[in-house]
C-alpha cells in the first residue's frame, strides 16, 4: 500500500515535470510551426543556472528565481538570433540546425563547467518527509514540485484562455498568417512565445536538479519523452500535453517500480531483473506507435481542419 | 551543361580519391587514414540509403540508425553463438533489417509530416532499449567480435586492404542500385508520391505499398552497413542506435545534398573528416560544429551538391 501510494506520487511528479517541458515544445510547435530539440538543452541550462546561482547566492530559491531569469533571456537571445530565421522553413531544416544546437550547448556547458555533473543541495526545510496519509510520508521536496507544477499549469492554462496575450496566441496558433494581418506584432508574439517555453523548460530543470545530478545531456533523453507526450497529445495541444504527461508520468514510474516483480512471476529472476529496465523504457514508445496507429493525429489534435 | 560539369568533376574527382586510398596509406605508411576512411565508407553507405526515402522518397525517417544496430548485432550474435561464417551472417543482417523495415514502415507510413518523423524516432529508441536489455550480450555495456565474418578463402575481412575495397564495392553496389531504382518506373512513382501524393493516388497507384517497399530497400541497404560496422569496430553496442547517431546520418545527406546520388557519399566524407579534424584542433570540436550546422542550414540550400551546382552557374 505505502509503496503503490509512493509510486503513484512519484508518477504524477514526473507527469507534471515532463508537462512542464513538454508545454513550452507544444506552444513553439503549434504556434511557430518550429521543431525544437534544443529545447532540452534549455532545460539543461535551467538545472546548471540554478546550481551555479544557488551556490553564488546561498539560497536555493534566490538561485532558482534567478536561473528562471536567465532561461527566459537564454530563450529570447536564442530566438532572436538563430530560430526566428527558421520558420516557415522545411521541418527538416529545423530538426538540423537544432541538432547543431544540442552539440553547441553541451559543448558550451563542458567549457563553462566542466565535465564533471554539478550537484543542487536542498536547503533543510526542504528535505523532511511530509506526512499525507495516516502513516504514510513523503518527500518534501516532491511534494514541492508537484505543487509548483500544478500551479504553473493552472496559471498557464488562465493564461492562455482567458488574458489578452493567451487569445493571440491561440490565433497565433490557428492562423498565423490572419493575425499578422490584422496588425499583430507577431515577432514580438513569437519571441515572447518562445522565451515562456524556455522558462518553462528551465523550471523544469531546476526543479528536477536536486533530485539527479546536474550534467552534460542530461536534456536529450527527457526531450524525446517530451516529444513523445506532445506527439501523443496532438501537437500544439496544451490540455493532451498535460493529460499525455501525467499518462506518461505514470506508466513510466510505475512501469520501473512494478514491472520486475510482475515480470518474476513469469521469467526467471536474472532474465526478469535484465528484462525489465528494458521493457519498462520501451513501454512508453509502444504506447506512442499504438497512440499514432489508431489516432494518426495525437489523442488531441489542437486545430481540427 | 557547365553546371553539370563541375559537380560531376569534383564528384568524379572523391570517388578516385576513395579508389586510390589504400595505396596512400600504403605508401606513406599511415594505417590511420585507412581505418578512418572505412569508417566513412560505411556510414556513407548508411546515409545512401537514408537518402533513397529521405531524399526520393520524402520520407524523414529519425530512426535510421536502428538498422546499423540490427545488421551489427546480427553479426554479433551469430558470432557469439559460434556462427563465423559471413555467408550466413550477412543474409541474416540483411533479412532480420528487411523484417525490422517492414513491420515498422508498415505502421510508420499511416502518419505523415512531424508525426513520421517522431514515430520512426520511436521505434528507433524502442529497438535501443531492446538491445540494452539484451542481458546474454553485453546489454548496455554491448558486445565484443573476436572473430570478423569468414568469407572461406573468397575474401579476407581481417585484412585492412581488402576489408577497405569490399566497404567500397558495397558502396558503389548500393549506389549503382539507387541510380537503378531512382531511374526505374517504380523510382518515379515513388518519387512521384514525394511531390503530390493525392494525385499519384488519384491516377491509381497503390501509394502506401510503394512507400513501404522503398522503406524496406533502404532499410535492408543500412543493415548491410550495419554488418559492415560491427566487422570494423570489432564491436556492437546498444550505442550505434542512439537518437543522435540518427542525426548524424540526417547530417550527412542533408549536408551532401538530398536527392542526389552522390551527396550522401559527400557528405558523410566531409561531415567525419570535419569532425576528425576540429577534434584534433580542440577538445571541443562540438562548439564549432554545432553553428556551423546551423550555418549550413540558414544559408546552404541543397548541400554541397546544390552550392556546386551554383557554382558552376555563377
Amino acid at each position: 500500500m505505502l509503496l503503490v501510494v509512493e509510486q503513484f506520487l512519484n508518477g504524477l511528479q514526473f507527469g507534471l515535470l515532463l508537462f512542464l517541458l513538454a508545454a513550452g515544445l507544444t506552444l513553439v510547435f503549434g504556434i511557430m510551426d518550429l521543431v525544437n530539440l534544443a529545447h532540452g538543452s534549455l532545460y539543461m541550462m535551467g538545472a546548471y543556472f540554478a546550481a551555479t546561482f544557488a551556490a553564488w547566492t546561498g539560497s536555493f530559491l534566490l538561485g532558482a528565481l534567478m536561473a528562471l531569469g536567465a532561461t527566459l533571456v537564454l530563450g529570447i537571445v536564442l530566438e532572436v538570433t538563430a530560430l526566428r530565421h527558421l520558420y516557415g522553413r522545411d521541418h527538416l531544416d529545423h530538426v538540423l540546425a537544432t541538432f547543431g544546437l544540442i552539440l553547441f550547448f553541451n559543448e558550451a556547458v563542458r567549457l563553462i563547467w566542466g565535465p564533471a555533473g554539478l550537484a543542487l543541495p536542498l536547503p533543510a526545510w526542504l528535505t523532511v518527509p511530509v506526512p499525507i496519509l495516516p502513516g504514510i510520508h513523503y518527500p518534501a521536496y516532491r511534494l514541492a514540485i508537484i505543487v509548483v507544477a500544478l500551479l504553473v499549469a493552472l496559471l498557464l492554462y488562465l493564461g492562455v484562455m482567458r488574458t489578452r496575450i493567451g487569445m493571440l496566441i491561440r490565433a497565433g496558433a490557428s492562423n498565423r498568417e490572419m493575425i499578422g494581418a490584422l496588425g499583430i506584432n507577431i515577432k514580438l508574439l513569437y519571441t515572447l512565445v518562445f522565451g515562456l517555453g524556455a522558462a518553462l523548460a528551465g523550471l523544469a530543470g531546476l526543479m528536477q536538479a536536486p533530485i539527479l545530478t546536474v550534467q552534460i545531456g542530461m536534456g536529450e533523453n527527457i526531450l524525446i519523452l517530451a516529444f513523445v507526450i506532445i506527439v501523443i497529445g496532438g501537437i500544439g495541444s496544451i490540455r493532451g500535453a498535460f493529460l499525455a504527461a501525467i499518462f506518461v508520468g505514470m506508466i513510466d514510474t510505475l512501469g520501473r517500480a512494478f514491472l520486475p516483480n510482475l515480470l518474476r512471476q513469469v521469467l526467471s529472476g536474472a532474465a526478469a531483473s535484465t528484462a525489465a529496465p528494458a521493457l519498462s523504457s520501451m513501454l512508453i514508445y509502444l504506447l506512442m506507435a499504438i497512440v499514432l496507429v489508431v489516432r494518426p493525429e495525437g489523442l488531441f489534435p489542437a486545430n481540427r481542419r | 551543361m557547365k553546371a553539370i560539369t563541375v559537380s560531376k568533376a569534383v564528384t568524379a574527382l572523391m570517388l578516385a580519391g576513395l579508389v586510390l586510398l589504400p595505396l596512400y596509406s600504403q605508401l606513406s605508411g599511415n594505417i590511420f587514414i585507412l581505418t578512418l576512411f572505412t569508417r566513412i565508407i560505411i556510414l556513407a553507405l548508411a546515409a545512401a540509403s537514408l537518402n533513397l526515402i529521405m531524399g526520393f522518397g520524402g520520407m524523414m525517417s529519425f530512426g535510421h540508425a536502428a538498422y546499423l544496430g540490427i545488421g551489427g548485432y546480427a553479426v554479433g550474435m551469430l558470432a557469439q553463438e559460434g556462427v563465423g561464417s559471413g555467408f550466413i551472417q550477412f543474409p541474416v543482417a540483411l533479412a532480420a533489417s528487411a523484417i525490422y523495415a517492414l513491420v515498422i514502415g508498415a505502421l510508420s507510413l499511416r502518419t505523415r509530416g512531424v508525426y513520421f518523423i517522431m514515430i520512426t524516432l520511436a521505434f528507433a529508441q524502442m529497438a535501443y532499449y531492446v538491445a540494452s536489455g539484451l542481458a546474454r550480450y553485453g546489454g548496455d555495456d554491448g558486445l565484443t567480435i573476436y572473430k570478423r565474418s569468414d568469407f572461406s578463402g573468397l575474401i579476407d575481412l581481417g585484412n585492412r586492404v581488402q576489408f577497405y575495397y569490399l566497404c567500397l564495392a558495397c558502396l558503389f553496389g548500393v549506389i549503382f542500385l539507387i541510380w537503378r531504382i531512382v531511374n526505374s518506373r517504380f523510382g518515379l512513382v515513388v518519387q512521384g508520391l514525394r511531390s503530390n501524393e493525392q494525385r499519384m493516388q488519384a491516377i491509381g497507384f497503390p501509394a502506401k505499398r510503394y512507400q513501404l517497399v522503398c522503406f524496406v530497400i533502404s532499410g535492408t541497404m543500412c543493415g548491410l552497413a550495419g554488418a559492415l560496422l560491427a566487422n570494423n569496430t570489432d564491436f556492437i553496442s546498444p550505442a550505434v542506435m542512439y537518437w543522435t547517431r540518427s542525426g548524424d546520418l540526417m547530417v550527412m545527406v542533408i549536408l551532401g545534398g538530398m536527392g542526389t546520388l552522390f551527396g550522401p557519399v559527400m557528405g558523410a566524407v566531409v561531415f567525419l573528416l570535419l569532425e576528425e579534424f576540429l577534434s584534433q584542433i580542440t577538445e571541443y570540436w562540438a562548439l564549432i560544429m554545432g553553428p556551423l550546422l546551423l550555418l549550413i542550414v540558414l544559408f546552404g540550400r541543397g548541400g554541397i551538391m546544390g552550392a556546386l551546382g551554383r557554382a558552376g552557374r555563377g
